[in-house]
């Protein structure tokens, strides 16, 4: 059987269970302190990891970009079993859109060598422009299939079976291409103990924007700046009751007065 | 820049357009009268339907023959641009295509997208959009910078459709360039997981059940009551994730965007990716046995406790009224 290489774009974010914040002075999402692997990116991490299995042979490597150096979240990658990573970090990259994101991110696969397959989340949890992933494979000149919740390799052909709005398409496509995952397409695994050991050891190549030849990035690059962040109007809460057993009754008297029963 | 050419990626079947492309059609017009859609297949069947919203010309690229949206799209877009007919804007939907499409665009154009739009705003030179962050707490305008044409998307039900009896949009063919392998990708055969009664995104009433409901069979419960209210069932991300329903279902930023009269939240506390997702209904109801929950923040009438005790008692009311 074809020995499978895999790349898989991670991201490493704040906690989601602590509220997010802007940086005052430059209205960016802030990003600094410890990071952690993006959930969405433990389905991508662990579908690598059992393709490549299926196939017999072969590596998972992941790349990531963030700007202040933290690796902490790819150590959890490379503790379920990736292999290696590639870190673009450099304060240059801080308000990169996804267009510079993708370009860069892309390069870091190719500094890998190319692989048979690339996936990514279908869109971070802070950020979820949801663009990136499409954006790499069209830097890269590879096809894609973006929210797959299935997917095997048969005979060098990815066979995929790609949410819609309606169910589901069976899709086929041949290899090098990217792919993005769900959540749920599987169920990831937790780092075993000797995962979380050996995960120190592994390598973290840590490169510049400058280094993989990517430019202008960050503010600079972007094609757009900030205009205005304001609060918005907040939902009033209405009554919260105790169910007495009676509560039901208080739901019926609701939908009467909206005239819907 | 001013704005006076504006496209929007449409979509629709046998005639008819989808509403999100209503939308969409709806504020372009009100940006500027010369608004064209994109139709990544059959355009001139929707010509009239496209029309009545205010389209006045369709770009039609014709059955793509199991081929993906998105780079046949985005190049067939990207060569009418080389050709000389530039647009100024253009308005993508936050769904499957139109995130392929915008992405592939950008980069063949080198330019920059906003995504996850809720509003537009034109200020002579200034295009500013505005996305919900923080689960919607906190609106964030950007503006583009640099030459166009500008690519924005944006979620569902951002705008009201209105129709404008305008004539027939006029079709123009246009030819999907040779895309080498990176549109090696083929759809095989089209599944489809209709679930009866009202449809999620269009319904009047949504009953959605989350991991407060225990275990899957008891969704049984979220879709009796969805059928003696009319009501379309939905679901949280969680459940979704663990199986219980399918994808479908789902409510929330990376699901369906609801706006119903009335939402019932069975077991749902209220996790940010799923109030994204329902907060504009009118009313909400919600039921959930930690009185800490999220949801009760937004809920027009909040009960503490347990479902599996509220909602037989309340299908037993309901049924009992006939």
């Amino acid at each position: 059987m074809k020995v499978m290489n895999i790349v898989v774009c991670v991201k490493q974010i704040p906690d989601p269970a602590t509220p997010g914040s802007l940086d005052p002075s430059t209205n960016a999402l802030k990003r600094d302190g410890k990071l952690i692997l993006d959930d969405s990116d433990a389905y991508g991490v662990e579908m690598a990891l059992q393709l490549v299995t299926a196939a017999g042979g072969g590596e998972v490597s992941i790349v990531s970009m963030a700007p202040n150096g933290e690796t902490s979240g790819m150590r959890t990658a490379l503790a379920m079993g990736a292999i290696r990573g590639v870190l673009v970090s450099d304060p240059a990259l801080a308000g990169s859109d996804a267009l510079t994101t993708a370009k860069v991110l892309a390069a870091a696969v190719q500094k890998l060598g190319m692989p048979d397959l690339v996936i990514a989340a279908t869109e971070s949890t802070d950020g979820y422009t949801g663009t990136v992933p499409e954006q790499i494979a069209e830097v890269l000149g590879l096809p894609s299939v973006t929210f797959a919740k299935k997917v095997k390799v048969d005979g060098g052909v990815l066979k995929i079976d790609r949410q819609t709005e309606a169910g589901y398409d069976e899709v086929e496509c041949p290899l090098p291409a990217l792919v993005s995952v769900t959540a749920g397409v599987v169920e990831p695994r937790y780092p075993s103990f000797k995962g979380i050991m050996d995960a120190k050891k592994k390598e973290i190549v840590t490169v510049t924007a400058t280094d993989l030849g990517v430019s202008p990035v960050g503010w600079s690059g972007a094609g757009q700046k900030v205009s205005s962040v304001t609060q918005a109007e907040a939902r009033q809460a209405g009554q919260v009751i105790e169910d007495d057993g009676e509560a039901f009754n208080k739901i019926v008297a609701f939908l009467e007065t909206l005239k819907v029963i | 820049m001013a704005v006076n050419n504006i496209w929007v990626f449409a979509q629709g079947s046998n005639g008819t357009i989808t509403s999100f492309t209503a939308e969409l059609l709806t504020k372009a017009r009100s940006l500027t009268p010369n608004v064209s859609a994109f139709v990544a297949g059959d355009g001139a069947s929707l010509a009239e339907a496209l029309g009545k919203f205010g389209a006045k010309k369709v770009f039609s690229t014709g059955d793509l023959g199991g081929r993906f949206a998105g780079v046949a799209a985005a190049s067939a877009m990207q060569a009418l641009i080389a050709g000389g007919d530039k647009p100024d804007l253009i308005l993508f939907p936050q769904n499957y295509d139109g995130r392929d499409t915008i992405a592939r665009l950008s980069v063949k154009l080198g330019v920059t997208v906003l995504t996850n739009s809720v509003d537009i705003v034109v200020n002579g030179d200034e295009v500013v959009a505005t996305t919900p962050i923080f689960g919607g707490n906190v609106l964030f305008a950007a503006a583009f910078t640099g030459s166009g044409p500008h690519l924005a998307s944006f979620r569902p039900k951002s705008f009201a459709a209105e129709e404008c009896s305008g004539a027939p949009a006029e079709v123009v063919t246009v030819t999907v360039p040779d895309t080498g392998k990176t549109a090696a990708a083929k759809v095989l055969a089209v599944h489809v997981e209709e679930t009866s009664g009202p449809k999620l995104d269009e319904a009047n009433i949504v009953v959605a059940g989350g991991r407060g409901l225990g275990e899957s069979q008891n969704f049984a419960m979220v879709e009796e009551l969805s059928k003696l209210l009319h009501a379309a069932p939905g679901a949280s991300r969680a459940i979704v994730d663990a199986g219980w329903v399918p994808y479908s279902y789902q409510v929330g930023q990376t699901g369906k965007v609801v706006k119903p009269s009335v939402y019932i939240a069975a077991g749902i506390s209220g996790a940010t990716q799923h109030m994204v997702g329902m907060k504009g209904s009118k009313n909400i109801i919600a039921i959930n046995k930690d009185k800490e929950a999220p949801i009760f923040a937004v809920a027009d009438l909040g009960i503490v406790g347990d479902l599996h005790k509220v909602l037989p008692k309340l299908i037993a009311a309901l049924k009992a009224r006939g």
